[in-house]
Protein backbone atom coordinates (compact mmCIF):
# COMPACT_ATOMS: atom_id res chain seq x y z
CA UNK A 1 0.00 0.00 0.00
CA UNK A 2 2.77 2.61 1.16
CA UNK A 3 4.73 1.33 -1.94
CA UNK A 4 1.76 2.28 -4.46
CA UNK A 5 1.45 5.98 -2.85
CA UNK A 6 5.40 6.64 -2.79
CA UNK A 7 6.64 5.44 -5.72
CA UNK A 8 4.23 8.07 -7.55
CA UNK A 9 5.64 10.64 -4.92
CA UNK A 10 9.72 9.07 -5.34
CA UNK A 11 9.22 9.52 -9.24
CA UNK A 12 8.49 12.97 -8.88
CA UNK A 13 11.05 13.75 -6.64
CA UNK A 14 13.78 12.26 -8.94
CA UNK A 15 12.42 13.62 -11.96
CA UNK A 16 12.42 17.17 -9.70
CA UNK A 17 15.60 16.60 -8.70
CA UNK A 18 16.87 15.81 -12.54
CA UNK A 19 15.85 18.82 -13.37
CA UNK A 20 17.11 21.01 -11.07
CA UNK A 21 20.61 19.18 -11.59
CA UNK A 22 20.28 20.22 -15.65
CA UNK A 23 19.08 23.45 -14.73
CA UNK A 24 22.20 24.48 -13.04
CA UNK A 25 24.54 22.64 -15.02
CA UNK A 26 23.41 24.71 -17.96
CA UNK A 27 23.39 28.07 -16.00
CA UNK A 28 26.75 27.35 -14.98
CA UNK A 29 27.87 26.40 -18.15
CA UNK A 30 26.31 29.65 -19.64
CA UNK A 31 27.90 32.01 -16.80
CA UNK A 32 31.79 30.03 -17.53
CA UNK A 33 31.18 30.39 -21.21
CA UNK A 34 30.02 34.05 -20.84
CA UNK A 35 33.27 35.09 -18.39
CA UNK A 36 35.05 33.63 -21.12
CA UNK A 37 33.71 36.42 -23.62
CA UNK A 38 35.54 39.39 -21.11
CA UNK A 39 38.49 37.39 -20.78
CA UNK A 40 41.24 37.17 -23.95
CA UNK A 41 42.41 34.88 -25.61
CA UNK A 42 39.43 35.98 -28.05
CA UNK A 43 39.10 33.71 -31.06
CA UNK A 44 38.18 35.97 -34.05
CA UNK A 45 38.06 33.25 -36.51
CA UNK A 46 36.15 31.26 -34.96
CA UNK A 47 33.45 33.70 -34.36
CA UNK A 48 33.40 34.46 -37.29
CA UNK A 49 33.02 31.43 -38.79
CA UNK A 50 30.07 30.99 -36.34
CA UNK A 51 28.74 33.79 -37.45
CA UNK A 52 28.53 32.85 -41.28
CA UNK A 53 27.07 29.74 -40.11
CA UNK A 54 24.65 31.31 -38.70
CA UNK A 55 23.61 34.27 -40.14
CA UNK A 56 24.63 33.67 -44.60
CA UNK A 57 23.63 29.96 -44.72
CA UNK A 58 20.66 30.29 -42.70
CA UNK A 59 19.19 33.02 -44.79
CA UNK A 60 17.89 31.02 -47.82
CA UNK A 61 15.84 28.88 -44.68
CA UNK A 62 14.84 32.25 -42.86
CA UNK A 63 13.59 34.31 -46.30
CA UNK A 64 11.52 31.44 -47.45
CA UNK A 65 9.92 30.74 -43.94
CA UNK A 66 9.04 34.73 -43.86
CA UNK A 67 8.13 35.41 -47.10
CA UNK A 68 5.00 32.48 -46.75
CA UNK A 69 4.53 34.13 -43.28
CA UNK A 70 4.00 36.89 -44.58
CA UNK A 71 1.80 36.03 -47.59
CA UNK A 72 -0.47 33.91 -45.38
CA UNK A 73 -1.08 36.27 -43.06
CA UNK A 74 -2.08 39.01 -44.98
CA UNK A 75 -4.47 36.31 -46.73
CA UNK A 76 -6.01 34.87 -43.32
CA UNK A 77 -6.23 39.05 -42.04
CA UNK A 78 -8.06 39.36 -45.26
CA UNK A 79 -10.78 36.46 -44.47
CA UNK A 80 -10.93 37.84 -40.87
CA UNK A 81 -11.40 41.84 -41.07
CA UNK A 82 -13.36 41.44 -44.34
CA UNK A 83 -16.69 40.14 -42.02
CA UNK A 84 -15.86 43.73 -40.30
CA UNK A 85 -15.50 45.86 -43.46
CA UNK A 86 -11.84 46.43 -42.08
CA UNK A 87 -9.89 45.52 -44.80
CA UNK A 88 -7.73 48.80 -44.47
CA UNK A 89 -6.15 47.65 -41.19
CA UNK A 90 -4.58 44.50 -43.17
CA UNK A 91 -1.28 46.32 -43.49
CA UNK A 92 -0.90 47.04 -40.32
CA UNK A 93 -1.82 43.46 -38.57
CA UNK A 94 0.44 41.75 -41.00
CA UNK A 95 3.86 44.23 -40.14
CA UNK A 96 2.43 44.25 -36.42
CA UNK A 97 2.34 40.22 -36.16
CA UNK A 98 5.21 39.94 -38.15
CA UNK A 99 7.98 42.26 -36.29
CA UNK A 100 7.12 41.66 -32.83
CA UNK A 101 6.03 37.67 -33.17
CA UNK A 102 6.19 35.77 -36.22
CA UNK A 103 9.36 37.07 -37.26
CA UNK A 104 11.27 36.31 -34.52
CA UNK A 105 9.92 33.08 -33.47
CA UNK A 106 9.74 31.34 -36.39
CA UNK A 107 13.15 32.12 -37.79
CA UNK A 108 14.62 31.33 -34.36
CA UNK A 109 12.83 27.70 -34.66
CA UNK A 110 14.35 27.18 -38.41
CA UNK A 111 17.57 28.26 -36.73
CA UNK A 112 17.60 26.03 -34.11
CA UNK A 113 16.87 23.20 -36.66
CA UNK A 114 20.10 23.82 -38.06
CA UNK A 115 22.15 25.61 -35.73
CA UNK A 116 21.64 23.92 -32.51
CA UNK A 117 22.11 20.66 -34.51
CA UNK A 118 25.09 21.51 -36.34
CA UNK A 119 26.40 22.65 -32.86
CA UNK A 120 25.64 19.88 -30.82
CA UNK A 121 26.75 17.09 -34.03
CA UNK A 122 29.52 19.20 -34.24
CA UNK A 123 31.01 19.54 -30.59
CA UNK A 124 29.69 15.93 -29.54
CA UNK A 125 31.67 14.14 -32.20
CA UNK A 126 34.56 16.10 -30.55
CA UNK A 127 33.34 15.14 -27.21
CA UNK A 128 33.41 11.28 -28.16
CA UNK A 129 36.44 11.25 -30.24
CA UNK A 130 38.62 13.08 -27.49
CA UNK A 131 39.12 16.20 -29.35
CA UNK A 132 38.02 18.22 -26.23
CA UNK A 133 40.57 16.34 -24.46
CA UNK A 134 42.73 17.13 -26.55
CA UNK A 135 42.34 20.95 -27.02
CA UNK A 136 42.70 20.81 -23.03
CA UNK A 137 46.25 19.24 -23.27
CA UNK A 138 47.22 21.87 -25.79
CA UNK A 139 47.20 24.75 -23.78
CA UNK A 140 43.95 26.22 -24.84
CA UNK A 141 40.53 26.44 -22.56
CA UNK A 142 37.35 24.13 -25.05
CA UNK A 143 35.06 26.56 -23.16
CA UNK A 144 36.69 29.46 -24.27
CA UNK A 145 37.32 27.83 -27.64
CA UNK A 146 34.12 25.88 -28.56
CA UNK A 147 31.65 27.59 -26.94
CA UNK A 148 32.23 31.48 -25.92
CA UNK A 149 32.04 32.58 -29.76
CA UNK A 150 29.69 30.32 -31.04
CA UNK A 151 27.18 32.11 -28.34
CA UNK A 152 28.47 35.29 -29.01
CA UNK A 153 28.05 34.95 -33.05
CA UNK A 154 24.30 33.52 -32.34
CA UNK A 155 23.55 36.39 -30.39
CA UNK A 156 24.90 39.07 -32.78
CA UNK A 157 23.26 37.30 -36.31
CA UNK A 158 19.94 36.27 -34.79
CA UNK A 159 18.75 39.58 -34.60
CA UNK A 160 20.16 40.44 -38.07
CA UNK A 161 18.60 37.27 -39.49
CA UNK A 162 15.48 38.87 -38.13
CA UNK A 163 15.84 42.02 -39.43
CA UNK A 164 15.76 40.27 -42.99
CA UNK A 165 13.05 38.33 -42.06
CA UNK A 166 10.70 41.10 -41.03
CA UNK A 167 11.58 43.00 -44.42
CA UNK A 168 10.82 39.79 -46.18
CA UNK A 169 7.52 39.09 -44.51
CA UNK A 170 6.25 42.71 -45.17
CA UNK A 171 7.32 42.00 -48.93
CA UNK A 172 5.59 38.58 -48.90
CA UNK A 173 2.88 40.56 -47.40
CA UNK A 174 2.46 43.52 -50.10
CA UNK A 175 2.93 40.98 -52.62
CA UNK A 176 -0.25 39.06 -52.01
CA UNK A 177 -2.02 42.68 -50.73
CA UNK A 178 -1.44 44.46 -54.29
CA UNK A 179 -1.97 41.27 -56.61
CA UNK A 180 -4.07 39.33 -55.29
CA UNK A 181 -6.07 40.97 -52.86
CA UNK A 182 -6.28 44.85 -54.95
CA UNK A 183 -4.61 47.00 -52.52
CA UNK A 184 -3.01 50.02 -54.20
CA UNK A 185 0.78 49.23 -53.98
CA UNK A 186 1.79 53.07 -51.89
CA UNK A 187 -1.30 52.92 -50.29
CA UNK A 188 -0.50 49.05 -48.42
CA UNK A 189 3.23 50.63 -48.02
CA UNK A 190 1.87 53.43 -46.48
CA UNK A 191 -0.17 51.95 -43.58
CA UNK A 192 2.30 49.22 -43.27
CA UNK A 193 4.43 52.42 -41.52
CA UNK A 194 2.20 54.95 -40.32
CA UNK A 195 0.96 52.58 -37.16
CA UNK A 196 4.68 50.63 -37.15
CA UNK A 197 6.61 51.89 -33.72
CA UNK A 198 10.08 51.43 -33.10
CA UNK A 199 9.31 49.41 -29.94
CA UNK A 200 7.60 46.67 -32.36
CA UNK A 201 10.31 46.52 -33.69
CA UNK A 202 12.76 46.41 -30.80
CA UNK A 203 11.51 43.87 -29.13
CA UNK A 204 11.50 41.31 -31.69
CA UNK A 205 15.21 42.29 -32.04
CA UNK A 206 15.72 41.31 -28.55
CA UNK A 207 13.80 38.66 -28.68
CA UNK A 208 15.94 37.57 -31.61
CA UNK A 209 18.75 37.99 -29.19
CA UNK A 210 17.69 35.91 -26.63
CA UNK A 211 16.40 33.18 -28.45
CA UNK A 212 19.83 33.00 -30.22
CA UNK A 213 21.48 32.73 -27.38
CA UNK A 214 19.36 29.70 -26.05
CA UNK A 215 20.03 28.16 -29.73
CA UNK A 216 23.52 28.04 -29.26
CA UNK A 217 23.77 27.53 -25.68
CA UNK A 218 21.52 24.00 -25.80
CA UNK A 219 23.69 23.01 -29.27
CA UNK A 220 26.46 23.76 -27.32
CA UNK A 221 25.39 21.97 -24.01
CA UNK A 222 24.06 19.27 -25.15
CA UNK A 223 27.70 18.58 -27.66
CA UNK A 224 29.37 19.28 -25.17
CA UNK A 225 27.72 17.01 -22.08
CA UNK A 226 27.41 13.98 -25.34
CA UNK A 227 28.66 10.56 -23.85
CA UNK A 228 28.60 7.00 -25.92
CA UNK A 229 29.87 7.27 -29.38
CA UNK A 230 27.73 8.04 -32.47
CA UNK A 231 24.45 7.32 -30.69
CA UNK A 232 24.81 9.82 -27.71
CA UNK A 233 26.10 12.49 -30.73
CA UNK A 234 22.52 12.05 -32.20
CA UNK A 235 20.81 11.99 -28.90
CA UNK A 236 22.58 15.30 -28.20
CA UNK A 237 21.71 16.48 -31.45
CA UNK A 238 17.83 15.42 -31.15
CA UNK A 239 18.06 17.09 -27.31
CA UNK A 240 19.52 20.44 -28.42
CA UNK A 241 16.50 21.05 -31.25
CA UNK A 242 14.13 19.57 -29.05
CA UNK A 243 15.00 21.89 -26.13
CA UNK A 244 15.94 24.76 -27.78
CA UNK A 245 11.95 25.40 -29.54
CA UNK A 246 10.58 24.82 -26.01
CA UNK A 247 12.36 27.11 -24.60
CA UNK A 248 11.80 29.64 -27.43
CA UNK A 249 8.35 29.53 -27.05
CA UNK A 250 8.33 29.39 -23.51
CA UNK A 251 10.80 32.49 -23.15
CA UNK A 252 8.64 34.20 -25.75
CA UNK A 253 5.60 34.14 -23.88
CA UNK A 254 8.08 35.53 -20.95
CA UNK A 255 9.73 38.19 -23.28
CA UNK A 256 5.84 39.42 -24.44
CA UNK A 257 4.83 39.90 -21.13
CA UNK A 258 7.78 41.94 -19.85
CA UNK A 259 7.62 44.21 -22.97
CA UNK A 260 3.41 43.90 -22.80
CA UNK A 261 3.94 45.27 -19.07
CA UNK A 262 6.15 48.38 -19.93
CA UNK B 1 57.82 37.86 -11.06
CA UNK B 2 56.98 34.08 -11.47
CA UNK B 3 57.69 32.36 -8.00
CA UNK B 4 54.83 29.85 -8.53
CA UNK B 5 54.51 26.66 -6.21
CA UNK B 6 55.59 24.71 -8.75
CA UNK B 7 58.77 26.44 -9.15
CA UNK B 8 59.38 25.71 -5.46
CA UNK B 9 58.30 22.68 -5.64
CA UNK B 10 61.01 22.03 -8.33
CA UNK B 11 63.63 23.28 -6.41
CA UNK B 12 63.23 20.98 -3.62
CA UNK B 13 62.37 18.06 -6.01
CA UNK B 14 65.90 18.24 -7.05
CA UNK B 15 67.40 18.54 -3.92
CA UNK B 16 65.99 15.67 -2.35
CA UNK B 17 65.69 13.38 -5.57
CA UNK B 18 61.96 12.98 -5.72
CA UNK B 19 60.61 11.16 -8.73
CA UNK B 20 59.08 13.37 -11.97
CA UNK B 21 56.23 11.99 -11.24
CA UNK B 22 55.05 10.16 -8.75
CA UNK B 23 51.23 8.70 -7.99
CA UNK B 24 50.32 6.94 -5.14
CA UNK B 25 46.98 4.79 -4.46
CA UNK B 26 45.41 5.93 -7.42
CA UNK B 27 41.53 4.79 -7.26
CA UNK B 28 38.94 5.82 -9.67
CA UNK B 29 35.51 3.83 -10.48
CA UNK B 30 32.88 4.67 -13.31
CA UNK B 31 29.91 3.55 -11.49
CA UNK B 32 30.17 0.29 -10.04
CA UNK B 33 33.15 -0.35 -12.18
CA UNK B 34 36.48 0.11 -10.02
CA UNK B 35 39.22 0.66 -12.79
CA UNK B 36 41.81 1.71 -10.78
CA UNK B 37 42.08 0.06 -7.40
CA UNK B 38 44.94 1.74 -5.74
CA UNK B 39 48.04 2.66 -8.88
CA UNK B 40 51.27 3.43 -7.43
CA UNK B 41 54.03 4.64 -9.83
CA UNK B 42 57.36 6.57 -9.85
CA UNK B 43 59.01 7.99 -13.18
CA UNK B 44 62.60 9.70 -13.00
CA UNK B 45 63.14 12.34 -14.53
CA UNK B 46 64.19 12.09 -17.73
CA UNK B 47 63.38 8.57 -17.92
CA UNK B 48 60.85 6.31 -20.31
CA UNK B 49 58.68 4.50 -18.77
CA UNK B 50 56.14 1.57 -20.57
CA UNK B 51 53.35 0.36 -18.99
CA UNK B 52 51.85 -2.57 -19.89
CA UNK B 53 48.34 -4.15 -19.23
CA UNK B 54 45.64 -5.84 -20.56
CA UNK B 55 42.74 -4.25 -22.80
CA UNK B 56 40.62 -2.37 -20.35
CA UNK B 57 43.32 -2.39 -17.48
CA UNK B 58 42.79 1.32 -16.82
CA UNK B 59 45.90 2.02 -18.47
CA UNK B 60 44.34 4.89 -20.60
CA UNK B 61 42.35 6.02 -17.33
CA UNK B 62 45.65 6.04 -15.54
CA UNK B 63 46.92 8.94 -17.64
CA UNK B 64 44.35 10.81 -18.10
CA UNK B 65 44.27 11.46 -14.67
CA UNK B 66 47.87 12.03 -14.36
CA UNK B 67 47.29 14.82 -17.17
CA UNK B 68 43.86 15.84 -15.36
CA UNK B 69 41.35 15.05 -17.29
CA UNK B 70 39.66 12.40 -15.43
CA UNK B 71 39.30 13.38 -11.60
CA UNK B 72 40.56 10.48 -9.44
CA UNK B 73 38.54 9.53 -6.42
CA UNK B 74 41.19 8.98 -4.36
CA UNK B 75 45.34 9.09 -4.18
CA UNK B 76 47.48 11.64 -5.28
CA UNK B 77 49.81 12.79 -8.00
CA UNK B 78 52.89 14.79 -7.66
CA UNK B 79 54.98 16.08 -10.60
CA UNK B 80 58.36 17.99 -9.54
CA UNK B 81 57.05 17.06 -5.72
CA UNK B 82 53.97 19.35 -6.02
CA UNK B 83 50.47 17.87 -5.88
CA UNK B 84 48.31 18.65 -8.39
CA UNK B 85 45.62 17.64 -7.37
CA UNK B 86 45.56 20.44 -5.04
CA UNK B 87 47.11 23.24 -7.57
CA UNK B 88 45.45 26.47 -8.26
CA UNK B 89 43.71 26.27 -11.46
CA UNK B 90 46.23 28.31 -13.04
CA UNK B 91 49.18 26.64 -11.85
CA UNK B 92 47.62 23.47 -13.24
CA UNK B 93 47.08 25.08 -16.39
CA UNK B 94 50.97 26.49 -16.63
CA UNK B 95 51.62 22.59 -15.75
CA UNK B 96 49.66 21.36 -18.95
CA UNK B 97 51.79 23.69 -21.02
CA UNK B 98 54.59 21.49 -20.30
CA UNK B 99 52.89 18.10 -20.75
CA UNK B 100 52.60 16.91 -24.15
CA UNK B 101 50.06 13.62 -25.05
CA UNK B 102 49.13 11.37 -28.26
CA UNK B 103 46.08 10.47 -27.97
CA UNK B 104 45.11 6.39 -28.47
CA UNK B 105 42.61 7.05 -31.30
CA UNK B 106 44.88 10.43 -32.54
CA UNK B 107 41.85 12.69 -31.53
CA UNK B 108 43.15 15.50 -34.60
CA UNK B 109 41.18 18.45 -34.88
CA UNK B 110 38.96 17.41 -38.54
CA UNK B 111 37.92 21.16 -38.97
CA UNK B 112 41.81 22.11 -39.32
CA UNK B 113 44.24 21.43 -41.95
CA UNK B 114 47.62 18.83 -40.62
CA UNK B 115 49.25 22.12 -40.29
CA UNK B 116 47.48 23.94 -37.74
CA UNK B 117 47.19 20.79 -35.77
CA UNK B 118 50.49 19.94 -35.64
CA UNK B 119 51.27 23.88 -34.56
CA UNK B 120 48.79 23.99 -32.78
CA UNK B 121 49.64 24.15 -29.20
CA UNK B 122 52.80 26.65 -30.61
CA UNK B 123 49.90 29.05 -31.70
CA UNK B 124 48.11 28.81 -28.60
CA UNK B 125 51.13 29.83 -26.90
CA UNK B 126 51.70 32.43 -29.14
CA UNK B 127 55.15 31.15 -29.35
CA UNK B 128 55.00 30.97 -33.18
CA UNK B 129 53.42 33.47 -36.04
CA UNK B 130 50.83 32.02 -38.51
CA UNK B 131 53.07 32.71 -41.21
CA UNK B 132 56.17 30.57 -39.70
CA UNK B 133 53.56 27.41 -38.33
CA UNK B 134 53.54 25.88 -41.87
CA UNK B 135 57.21 25.37 -42.18
CA UNK B 136 57.42 24.51 -38.67
CA UNK B 137 54.80 21.58 -39.06
CA UNK B 138 56.81 21.06 -42.36
CA UNK B 139 59.60 20.22 -40.43
CA UNK B 140 58.13 18.46 -37.42
CA UNK B 141 55.93 16.42 -39.85
CA UNK B 142 59.24 15.46 -41.63
CA UNK B 143 60.20 13.62 -38.26
CA UNK B 144 57.88 11.41 -38.24
CA UNK B 145 57.96 10.21 -42.04
CA UNK B 146 55.63 12.42 -43.62
CA UNK B 147 55.90 15.05 -46.67
CA UNK B 148 55.37 18.81 -46.09
CA UNK B 149 52.82 18.44 -48.73
CA UNK B 150 50.33 16.55 -46.08
CA UNK B 151 50.14 19.30 -43.80
CA UNK B 152 47.54 21.14 -46.42
CA UNK B 153 45.57 17.73 -46.24
CA UNK B 154 42.45 17.74 -43.97
CA UNK B 155 42.94 14.59 -41.01
CA UNK B 156 40.21 12.64 -42.83
CA UNK B 157 41.61 12.26 -45.54
CA UNK B 158 44.59 10.48 -44.28
CA UNK B 159 44.91 6.93 -43.23
CA UNK B 160 45.25 5.91 -39.91
CA UNK B 161 49.19 5.60 -39.39
CA UNK B 162 49.12 8.32 -41.14
CA UNK B 163 46.75 10.30 -38.59
CA UNK B 164 48.58 8.85 -35.91
CA UNK B 165 51.82 10.36 -37.04
CA UNK B 166 50.09 13.61 -37.45
CA UNK B 167 48.94 12.95 -33.98
CA UNK B 168 52.51 11.98 -32.92
CA UNK B 169 54.16 15.05 -34.55
CA UNK B 170 51.13 17.47 -32.79
CA UNK B 171 52.41 15.80 -29.31
CA UNK B 172 56.02 16.70 -29.80
CA UNK B 173 56.15 20.15 -31.69
CA UNK B 174 56.01 22.03 -28.89
CA UNK B 175 58.86 20.32 -27.43
CA UNK B 176 57.12 19.57 -24.14
CA UNK B 177 58.01 18.28 -20.86
CA UNK B 178 56.34 15.50 -20.00
CA UNK B 179 55.28 13.60 -22.53
CA UNK B 180 52.16 10.86 -22.98
CA UNK B 181 52.29 8.02 -25.55
CA UNK B 182 48.77 6.10 -25.71
CA UNK B 183 49.63 3.47 -27.83
CA UNK B 184 52.03 5.42 -30.44
CA UNK B 185 52.62 3.03 -32.49
CA UNK B 186 49.53 0.38 -33.23
CA UNK B 187 48.17 0.91 -36.52
CA UNK B 188 51.91 1.28 -38.31
CA UNK B 189 53.55 -1.17 -40.19
CA UNK B 190 56.69 -2.88 -38.37
CA UNK B 191 59.27 -0.60 -40.13
CA UNK B 192 57.37 2.93 -39.62
CA UNK B 193 57.09 1.25 -36.18
CA UNK B 194 60.52 1.51 -34.99
CA UNK B 195 61.30 4.83 -36.91
CA UNK B 196 58.64 6.37 -34.57
CA UNK B 197 59.99 4.18 -31.67
CA UNK B 198 63.46 6.04 -32.29
CA UNK B 199 61.53 8.85 -32.25
CA UNK B 200 60.43 8.78 -28.71
CA UNK B 201 63.79 7.75 -27.97
CA UNK B 202 65.30 10.96 -29.04
CA UNK B 203 62.67 12.70 -27.61
CA UNK B 204 63.17 11.58 -24.29
CA UNK B 205 67.36 11.69 -25.00
CA UNK B 206 67.50 14.97 -26.71
CA UNK B 207 65.19 17.32 -24.79
CA UNK B 208 65.87 15.11 -21.93
CA UNK B 209 61.72 14.76 -21.57
CA UNK B 210 60.35 12.17 -19.02
CA UNK B 211 57.98 9.78 -20.61
CA UNK B 212 54.86 7.74 -20.21
CA UNK B 213 54.07 5.35 -22.77
CA UNK B 214 51.13 2.11 -23.24
CA UNK B 215 51.60 -0.19 -25.53
CA UNK B 216 51.33 -3.58 -26.36
CA UNK B 217 54.11 -4.60 -28.84
CA UNK B 218 56.99 -5.81 -26.83
CA UNK B 219 59.81 -5.36 -28.93
CA UNK B 220 58.41 -1.68 -28.87
CA UNK B 221 58.60 -1.60 -25.57
CA UNK B 222 61.96 -2.79 -25.39
CA UNK B 223 63.06 -0.17 -27.54
CA UNK B 224 61.31 2.51 -25.76
CA UNK B 225 61.85 2.09 -22.27
CA UNK B 226 63.79 1.92 -19.55
CA UNK B 227 61.47 0.94 -17.10
CA UNK B 228 58.07 -0.76 -17.35
CA UNK B 229 55.12 -1.47 -14.98
CA UNK B 230 52.46 -3.81 -15.61
CA UNK B 231 48.57 -3.03 -14.25
CA UNK B 232 46.34 -5.80 -14.24
CA UNK B 233 42.67 -5.44 -12.35
CA UNK B 234 43.67 -1.59 -11.17
CA UNK B 235 46.82 -2.88 -9.66
CA UNK B 236 50.46 -1.78 -10.74
CA UNK B 237 51.53 -5.78 -10.37
CA UNK B 238 55.47 -5.69 -11.45
CA UNK B 239 57.92 -2.89 -12.20
CA UNK B 240 60.94 -4.13 -13.64
CA UNK B 241 63.91 -2.91 -16.39
CA UNK B 242 61.97 -2.92 -19.99
CA UNK B 243 65.09 -5.01 -21.31
CA UNK B 244 64.02 -8.09 -18.63
CA UNK B 245 60.56 -8.28 -20.63
CA UNK B 246 59.62 -11.91 -21.50
CA UNK B 247 62.41 -13.31 -19.18
CA UNK B 248 61.08 -11.26 -15.76
CA UNK B 249 60.61 -13.57 -13.74
CA UNK B 250 57.16 -12.99 -12.83
CA UNK B 251 54.58 -15.51 -13.99
CA UNK B 252 52.12 -12.84 -15.11
CA UNK B 253 54.79 -10.25 -16.69
CA UNK B 254 56.05 -13.55 -18.32
CA UNK B 255 52.95 -14.52 -19.64
CA UNK B 256 51.59 -11.31 -20.87
CA UNK B 257 55.03 -10.37 -22.46
CA UNK B 258 55.06 -14.01 -24.56
CA UNK B 259 51.46 -14.22 -25.13
CA UNK B 260 50.45 -17.67 -23.87
CA UNK B 261 47.18 -18.30 -23.06
CA UNK B 262 47.48 -20.14 -20.07
CA UNK B 263 48.83 -18.33 -16.90
CA UNK B 264 48.09 -16.34 -14.01
CA UNK B 265 46.22 -14.15 -16.05
CA UNK B 266 42.74 -15.25 -17.16
CA UNK B 267 40.82 -13.53 -19.82
CA UNK B 268 37.46 -12.64 -19.37
CA UNK B 269 35.75 -13.77 -22.41
CA UNK B 270 32.23 -13.65 -22.46
CA UNK B 271 29.59 -15.08 -24.69
N1 LIG C 1 34.66 7.78 -19.41
C1 LIG C 1 34.43 6.53 -19.01
N2 LIG C 1 33.23 6.19 -18.53
C2 LIG C 1 32.98 4.95 -18.10
N3 LIG C 1 33.87 3.95 -18.13
C3 LIG C 1 35.08 4.22 -18.61
C4 LIG C 1 35.43 5.53 -19.08
N4 LIG C 1 36.72 5.50 -19.49
C5 LIG C 1 37.15 4.24 -19.29
N5 LIG C 1 36.18 3.46 -18.76
C6 LIG C 1 36.31 2.06 -18.40
O1 LIG C 1 37.53 1.91 -17.74
C7 LIG C 1 38.16 0.71 -18.12
C8 LIG C 1 39.60 0.98 -18.47
O2 LIG C 1 39.64 1.77 -19.64
P1 LIG C 1 41.00 2.20 -20.32
O3 LIG C 1 40.63 3.04 -21.48
O4 LIG C 1 41.90 2.78 -19.32
O5 LIG C 1 41.58 0.82 -20.83
P2 LIG C 1 43.01 0.53 -21.43
O6 LIG C 1 43.81 -0.16 -20.40
O7 LIG C 1 43.57 1.78 -22.00
O8 LIG C 1 42.66 -0.51 -22.57
P3 LIG C 1 43.15 -0.56 -24.10
O9 LIG C 1 44.45 -1.27 -24.10
O10 LIG C 1 42.11 -1.39 -24.76
O11 LIG C 1 43.23 0.83 -24.60
C9 LIG C 1 37.35 0.13 -19.25
O12 LIG C 1 36.69 -1.01 -18.77
C10 LIG C 1 36.36 1.19 -19.61
O13 LIG C 1 35.12 0.58 -19.83
MG1 LIG D 1 43.73 2.63 -23.79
Amino acid sequence: MAAILLDPLATIGRATLGACRVTGSVALFALEAVSHLIRPPFYLRLFWRAFIEIAWFSLPVVALTAVFTGMVLALQSYTGFARFNAQSTIASVVVISLVRELGPVLASLMVAGRIGASFAAEIGTMRVTDQIDALTTLSTNPMKYLVAPRLLAAVIAMPLLVLVADILGVMGGWLIGTLKLGFVSAAYLKSTFDYLQFDDVFSGLVKAAVFGFVIALMGTWCGYNSRGGAQGVGGATTSAVVASSILILALDYVLTEIFFAR
Amino acid sequence: MRDTSAEQGLGAAMAAGVPKIRVRGLRKAFGPKQVLDGVDLDVAAGHSMVVLGGSGSGKSVTIKCIIGLIDPDEGSIEIDGVDVLRMSRRDREAMGDRIGMLFQNGALFDSLPVWENVCFKLLAQNRISRDKARDKAAEVLAQVGLAASVGDLSPAELSGGMQKRVALARAIAAQPDIIFFDEPTTGLDPIMGAVIDGLIVDCVKRLGATAISITHDMASARRIGDTAAMIHKGRIVWTGPAQSLGHAGNAMVDQFANGQREGPIQMELRR
